[in-house]
């Protein structure tokens, strides 16, 4: 039994495809998801508790927007910058999305060279995900102080229910901050990549097992998740 | 009568996955403070839930006397008296009951049950523990602030909440008490994933989710409840936060305080509640789930007889569970809504005593006709079934609206949750404490003192809480600091509440001889051998006891379900579920 135990990781025994496949995989033994490491298992679940996280943020902040008493401020107006002589309306958040969206572009390449075990381009392509992840917090920065030199404040603001303030700073501050942790993880982990920490079985990260390239994957998930979740966020305040 | 079914010469598949390296520890710090071992964790975690839900205890004896005597300690004034009884719901709730069955049992029985070496990451995990004991030293500091903790409630219901009238309303104490949650939130979500991540993707060779011990079962379902439902809880919390420091308007309306115009305007009050209970209510499952798998395996193990239908008990903690996220409005009945969505929650509400009421036939057809041995996790279970049963039928009257509304914020209401997320999941506690600790230290805990324990806070429970549901009905209300003159609340109900007070003193000093039983047996219990019970779950197959770091010296492989009792025609009357071999009752897809 004993060599059995330590045999090489094997495929298991019986996998039908389709829906058998799908209920043979959920009575199976070891692994329900098979073919999915622990690290992304539990990057997903997160996730989807994440997803309630923003989706409460979302709905609390559609709740007061739709029961408020005071008309609700015109977001065209509010988010639009004065460029050549006259007001484009939601321009720097366009731009925003854009760098977003790229980033997530870049990530995936990310990870595509990270299987490939490409140190150097897994790395440099990671740190160009993190900077344009940092251009878009400095964006935000930009909005917020014209915001707030405009009179916005979380009690209120000039042109009408003071909850579009609040709820403004609550939900981009904390859709800015999950950016935020995102770029300190890339940063962490393209480091570790250009040290080549994972070819050499150091210690990975949040763990005190072996690395994995896998990790570029993992960081990934979070990230495209971040920037899905600032589509939503686009559609259900600014379009609104 | 059995199904026996012989020699389907089942084929286990090979390892998919390489044995997990573990970190291990160089020194004292890293072994017993700083670990990463699950069982430590588990241990840690316990503890701490144990010590603060002490402090909870105590509050709940300051408050009774109060209630039982009115005004003969001159200390409890109303604003204390408040404060006791805000925080003693929230840490029964959150920092015992919640952290005791998931960080305590969880991390205990997990990785031992499925036959893994330890959680998924043990260094999550770790953080999982600090974070919620940094959480509770969190919770602590609220005493010792100026204006003292919160006496909101343990519902925290903005406005008053945040209002100077209000007992640390705008204090320190309504402040510590949201970012307590905040950081208990974030540190159980990294335990949470753990034990979720552990059960579907880390069980050894052989181990089929239909192979899983019932308590497995509940513990993993209440922790994918908990991490869909404490989001609410914790959005709630940054947003009233919010409210309170910044001075925002999620949850506050116009409103006059002493004459004057407050700042804020424009908040909905009832949109705090529906996050509230869309935790609150989710998590009362969270904490029943785990007792329900627990007991399961405590009647079956003690009835030596194997579960009555368990793919049917399986079913019913998932359908439970579902279903507990579509009632939350029930709480909300006396807050104005819709009387559709009345009639919906009531509807939603009424079906989850199907799936329940499974559950209850199912263990006391465990019982029929079982080798019942009165040990004491058996007892702690059968007092458990009963409790449960109490509770349960006045939750059948409070899920409806017409019931509800009369009997809302009456000492009926205290009865009946007291009854079935108080009294009986803590019986729980107690039983799995008494059936586990043998596992945990290799010794048994002492007979004698339990058995006082046992009989001392089964009997005094229902002393307490049964003449409540008779002062809720004629209709004294709960929250209340004193009743004064009142024509509808008679003289006897008064007596009647002196006569409570006692017996929480009572049932409260039965806890210190449990408590002393834990710490005195560790070094003169008996010794317990690896398997006491003659259990057929993994845990009690471990080549050690108490179990070493990463537990198992070559992981077991697993043949048969967990309720091989009393299978005839085997040599003995448990079949230990890593033991190969073709005879077993367990039924069809379950073997």
């Amino acid at each position: 039994m004993s060599a059995e135990t330590h045999s090489p990781v094997r495929e298991p025994l019986h996998r039908p495809a389709g829906l058998a496949g799908f209920a043979s995989d959920w009575a199976s033994d070891q692994r329900t998801f098979k073919n999915v490491s622990w690290g992304k298992a539990m990057m997903w679940i997160f996730l989807l508790s994440d997803t309630f996280v923003f989706g409460c943020f979302l709905i609390a902040y559609m709740s007061a927007r739709m029961s408020t008493a005071v008309p609700w401020p015109n977001p065209s107006e509010v988010f639009a910058l004065h460029i050549g002589g006259s007001d484009v309306p939601l321009i720097l958040i366009a731009i925003m999305t854009f760098v977003l969206i790229t980033s997530s572009g870049t990530m995936a390449m990310a990870v595509n060279y990270g299987y490939r075990h490409d140190r150097r381009k897994t790395a440099l392509l990671m740190l160009i995900t993190a900077l344009f992840g940092a251009t878009f917090v400095g964006m935000q920065a930009f909005e917020w102080t014209k915001l707030i030199s405009e009179g916005v404040r979380p009690w209120g603001n000039p042109w009408g229910a003071p909850q579009f303030g609040s709820t403004f700073f609550m939900i981009t501050g904390f859709h800015g901050t999950h950016v935020t942790i995102g770029v300190i993880f890339l940063l962490i982990i393209a480091r570790k990549v250009w040290r080549g920490d994972f070819d050499t079985g150091k210690a990975g990260f949040f763990t005190s097992r072996k690395g994995q390239y896998e990790i570029v994957e993992i960081t990934g998930l979070y990230w495209h998740f971040v920037d899905l979740v600032w589509v939503f966020i686009f559609a259900f305040f600014y379009l609104w | 009568m059995v199904d026996i079914r012989h020699g389907t010469g089942e084929q286990i598949g090979p390892a998919e996955v390489e044995d997990v390296e573990l970190y291990h520890p160089h020194s004292w710090w890293t072994r017993y403070v700083f670990s990463q071992d699950a069982k430590i964790i588990a241990v840690q975690y316990a503890s701490t839930a144990i010590a603060i839900g002490m402090v909870a205890l105590v509050l709940s004896w300051l408050m009774r006397l109060q209630l039982g005597f009115p005004g003969a300690f001159a200390f409890i004034d109303a604003e204390r008296y408040y404060q006791f009884i805000t925080m003693h719901g929230m840490i029964m709730v959150i920092y015992l009951l919640t952290a005791l069955f998931l960080g305590g049992f969880g991390n205990y029985l997990i990785p031992l049950m499925l036959g893994a070496r330890d959680m998924v990451f043990p260094y999550a995990n770790m953080l999982s523990y600090w974070l919620y004991l940094l959480a509770v030293l969190v919770l602590v500091a609220s005493f010792f602030a100026p204006g003292g903790p919160t006496g909101a409630g343990w519902t925290l219901y903005p406005p008053q909440a945040v209002m100077s009238g209000t007992p640390g309303g705008n204090d320190w104490g309504i402040v510590l008490m949201l970012s307590s949650l905040i950081l208990f939130v974030i540190g159980f979500t990294m335990g949470g994933l753990n034990y979720v991540v552990t059960v579907l993707q880390g069980r050894t060779r052989g181990m089929t989710l239909m192979r899983m011990p019932l308590t497995v079962w509940g513990i993993f379902t209440a922790t994918v409840m908990a991490l869909l439902a404490f989001p609410a809880l914790f959005v709630a919390c940054v947003m009233m936060l919010f409210d309170r420091i910044l001075g925002t308007s999620f949850f506050m309306p116009a409103i006059v305080e002493m004459g004057e115009q407050l700042q804020h305007g424009g908040g909905s009050p009832i949109l705090f509640q529906h996050l509230f209970w869309f935790f609150g209510h989710p998590e009362v499952y969270i904490v029943a789930l785990p007792a329900f798998g627990i007991v399961s395996d405590l009647i079956s193990t003690h009835a030596r007889k194997n579960i009555f239908g368990y793919r049917m008990m399986v079913w019913a903690i998932v359908i439970i569970g579902a279903l507990s996220f579509i009632v939350w409005a029930h709480h909300m009945y006396v807050s104005g809504m819709n009387p559709y969505f009345g009639f919906f929650f009531a509807t939603t509400t009424l079906i989850i005593a199907v799936p329940t009421a499974i559950k209850v036939y199912n263990w006391v057809l465990t019982l029929w006709r079982g080798d019942i041995h009165l040990s004491l996790p058996m007892l702690f279970a059968l007092a458990f079934i009963v409790t449960f049963v109490n509770g349960g039928l006045t939750g059948l009257f409070l899920g409806n609206v017409v019931v509800d509304v009369p009997l809302s914020d009456t000492m009926f209401v205290v009865a009946h949750f007291h009854m079935v997320m108080g009294v009986a999941p803590i019986l729980v506690i107690f039983g799995a404490i008494y059936h586990w600790y043998p596992k945990i230290t290799g010794r048994m805990l002492n007979e004698a003192m339990g058995q006082l324990h046992f009989w001392v806070t089964f009997v005094g429970a229902y002393l307490i809480f049964f003449p409540m549901h008779y002062l809720g009905l004629i209709g004294m209300p709960r929250r209340y600091y004193e009743m004064g003159e009142t024509a509808f609340v008679p003289a006897s109900a008064h007596t009647l509440n002196e006569f409570i007070t006692i017996m929480a003193l009572i049932v409260g000093a039965a806890q210190i001889v449990f408590l002393f039983n834990l710490i005195w047996s560790i070094r003169h219990g008996r010794e317990a051998g690896g398997n006491p019970w003659r259990a057929t779950t993994l845990e009690w197959q471990t080549p050690e006891t108490p179990p070493r770091h990463g537990n198992w010296k070559e992981l077991p492989v697993v043949y048969r379900w967990p309720y091989d009792y009393s299978v005839p025609g085997a040599a003995e009357d448990f079949i230990p579920q890593n033991q190969p071999g073709a005879t077993s009752h367990a039924p069809e897809g379950a073997s």
